[in-house]
């Protein structure tokens, strides 16, 4: 069973609060803040793993990103994913959504074949989550997100996806795209043999023309929707502080509440 | 793969609300991204229409609560294949539906189902498709803007479709605003897809239904928010009895649904969980990350309790209450309860 996993590399989201837009040249300024592989992606190299383990095969990721991100796969590989490759050029930066997709796709197509490709159901930092169905949608593969149990057998996935009210149990043909949430599994940690092993493992990075593309679905000037101006939101309030004792607090509380209409 | 075809984009008109049905009714999502079709509609101008598309089974029976809240044509795609969800049936179905009658934008509520049939359908469609907006603009150029979210909430960005239609969005619950109810008929057209060449590579098996038994947290006019700082579940069932003596619900922050205190992932607010409007928010042991307080901007009243006076939340707070939560908390209980 060969596997792709797409594992995106973000700024660290414990530090997003440090993120900030310089107010002169309105650009974001998130200097410092180290770059780690997305949670969710984490969880899909885990259900990647554990498919592998138990069926043979190969775990391979695949990462868009600039070439300091061979950090991150490099932990992907000592997590035990078996090859990286990592897709970087000039050519695909400033993609958006479709056009990521269509990129990490055309990868996908000339590394494979694979039974399975798996992503997080969305990053933490652009949070977009549409990665995964749009991979599908160009692999021309069957494809469901919002995954928290999957069983593989008889070469078809039984696969849970999370509604609003509960869940729906579906059965997939293979070969098959999933986009998965936390609750599907708990992501194994690196240990020092891992890291080890990491450095003799194939990695390769991918330049533009290294695998067969359309440059009409290539970077910025290929992506449908286009950047404007950043800003950061307005949530802030004219804050009042409380202050006695606790008893005083809580009736000023209920007062408020009163006042809301919310207790009479 | 797809050759990409030159496209007229003068030739794409009108909005078009995906109408998502649940428990026999139009979900209150809808209903909202209806409002603000309307909205954009009117700012726009040129005849700019609002239309509303039910995919499924007997689907007109749903077309008149769809006018009421602002659609003026409602195309219903009927197909015996469109029972429960599937994210190839049901994105070919509206694929070819905005094929046919070429809208200019398409909304669709981001709800599980949503968010996942809005990008199969742009990538089907070539076009582009901007996540979890939390606002749509109309430039002085009639141009239409989504405003989205990243890191978390910490940063919004505009996003423009300039040379593709439709130009998609998807927007979470609690963000866009219902008309008032109008007394309205408008149009409904039929709509006839050809599902043949889906196949069945997916297959549902079952659907699970779990009730919570409360009101979803985006009804409720009063919450009770707990994060981390709450300590322990034995401790969050002081901010259930609250929310309970109240009227209310409980909603929480991601490391206080991680640590298993809390009613679920379905009551987590914030940029990955709900947008939430209530009354009155209290909220207690919440430092206040971007990722929570995008949440709970368009709280009427919002009533913070952390020990940390430096907490962020406190700027997004009407009242702060630099206290141990669990004094307050239990002064709140003893007075709620006399």
């Amino acid at each position: 069973m060969n596997i792709a996993v797409c594992v995106k590399a973000v700024p660290d989201s414990k530090y997003y609060d440090k993120i900030s837009i310089d107010p002169a040249t309105r650009m974001m300024v998130r200097e410092g803040i180290p770059t780690v592989i997305s949670d969710l992606d984490k969880h899909a190299l885990e259900a990647a793993l554990a498919l592998r383990d138990k069926n043979q095969g190969k775990v391979s990721v695949f990462t868009m990103a600039p070439e300091s991100a061979l950090d991150n796969i490099l932990e992907a590989l000592a997590m035990g994913a078996d090859e990286g490759f990592l897709l970087s050029d000039r050519a695909f930066a400033g993609a958006d959504t479709l056009v990521t997709s269509y990129t990490l796709a055309a990868a996908i197509q000339a590394k494979g074949p694979f039974d399975i490709v798996i992503t997080g159901n969305e990053s933490d930092d652009g949070s977009t989550g549409q990665v995964s169905a749009q991979l599908g949608e160009w692999l021309c593969f069957p494809h469901i997100m919002n995954i928290s149990a999957l069983v593989y057998s008889e070469n078809a996935l039984n696969v849970t996806a999370l509604s609003e009210d509960g869940s729906i149990d579906y059965k997939m043909a293979l070969p098959a795209v999933l986009g998965v949430t936390r609750k599907l599994n708990k992501p194994r940690l690196t240990n020092i043999m891992g890291m080890l092993k990491a450095k003799s493992k194939p990695l390769t990075v991918l330049h533009y023309g290294d695998f067969p593309t359309d440059d009409n679905y290539l970077g910025l000037k290929g992506s449908p929707t286009q950047p404007g101006a950043i800003y950061a939101p307005k949530m802030s309030r004219k804050t009042v502080e409380l202050t006695g004792t606790p008893e005083e607090i809580a009736d000023r509380i209920v007062q408020e509440l009163c006042k809301a209409g919310v207790r009479h | 793969m797809i050759v990409m075809k030159e496209m007229n984009i003068s030739d794409y008109k009108h909005i078009l609300v995906y109408a998502e049905i649940k428990d026999d009714k139009v979900i209150g999502t809808s209903l909202e991204l209806l409002g603000e079709a309307t909205r954009l509609a009117t700012a726009l101008g040129n005849n700019t229409e609002v239309w509303a598309a039910l995919l499924g089974n007997d689907q007109e029976k749903y077309a008149t609560e769809l006018f009421r809240f602002g659609a003026q044509k409602v195309v219903v795609c009927n197909h015996t294949s469109l029972n429960v969800y599937r994210s190839d049936l049901f994105g070919e179905a509206l694929t070819q539906l905005i094929r046919k009658y070429k809208h200019e934008t398409v909304l669709v509520g981001a709800t599980y189902a949503g968010s996942e049939l809005a990008p199969t359908v742009a990538a089907k469609l070539k076009t582009g498709l901007a996540a979890h907006c939390n606002e749509l603009k109309i430039d002085e150029n009639k141009k239409f803007i989504q405003v989205v979210p990243a890191f978390g909430g910490k940063v919004l960005g505009d996003i423009l479709t300039p040379n593709h239609r439709p130009q998609m969005a998807t927007i979470k619950s609690g963000i866009m605003q219902k008309i008032e109810p109008i007394d309205f008929i408008g149009v409904v057209e039929h709509f006839e897809c050809d599902l043949s060449s889906v196949g069945n590579k997916i297959e549902v098996l079952a659907v699970h239904k779990e009730s919570t038994g409360r009101k979803p947290l985006n009804e409720s006019d009063i919450i009770i928010g707990g994060g981390f700082g709450i300590g322990s579940k034995e401790k969050w069932a002081q901010l259930e009895e609250i929310a309970s003596l109240l009227g209310g619900a409980t909603g929480c922050t991601r490391p206080a649904l991680d640590e298993g205190w809390t009613q679920g992932e379905h009551t987590m607010i914030g940029t990955s969980g709900v947008a939430v409007k209530p009354k009155v928010y209290i909220n207690f042991g919440i430092s206040g990350a971007a990722h929570h307080t995008c949440g709970i901007k368009d709280a009427g009243l919002i009533i913070s309790v952390n020990k940390d006076t430096c907490a962020p939340i406190f700027d997004a707070s009407d009242f702060k209450i630099v206290s141990d939560w669990e004094k307050i908390a239990s002064a709140l209980i003893e007075k709620l309860n006399s």
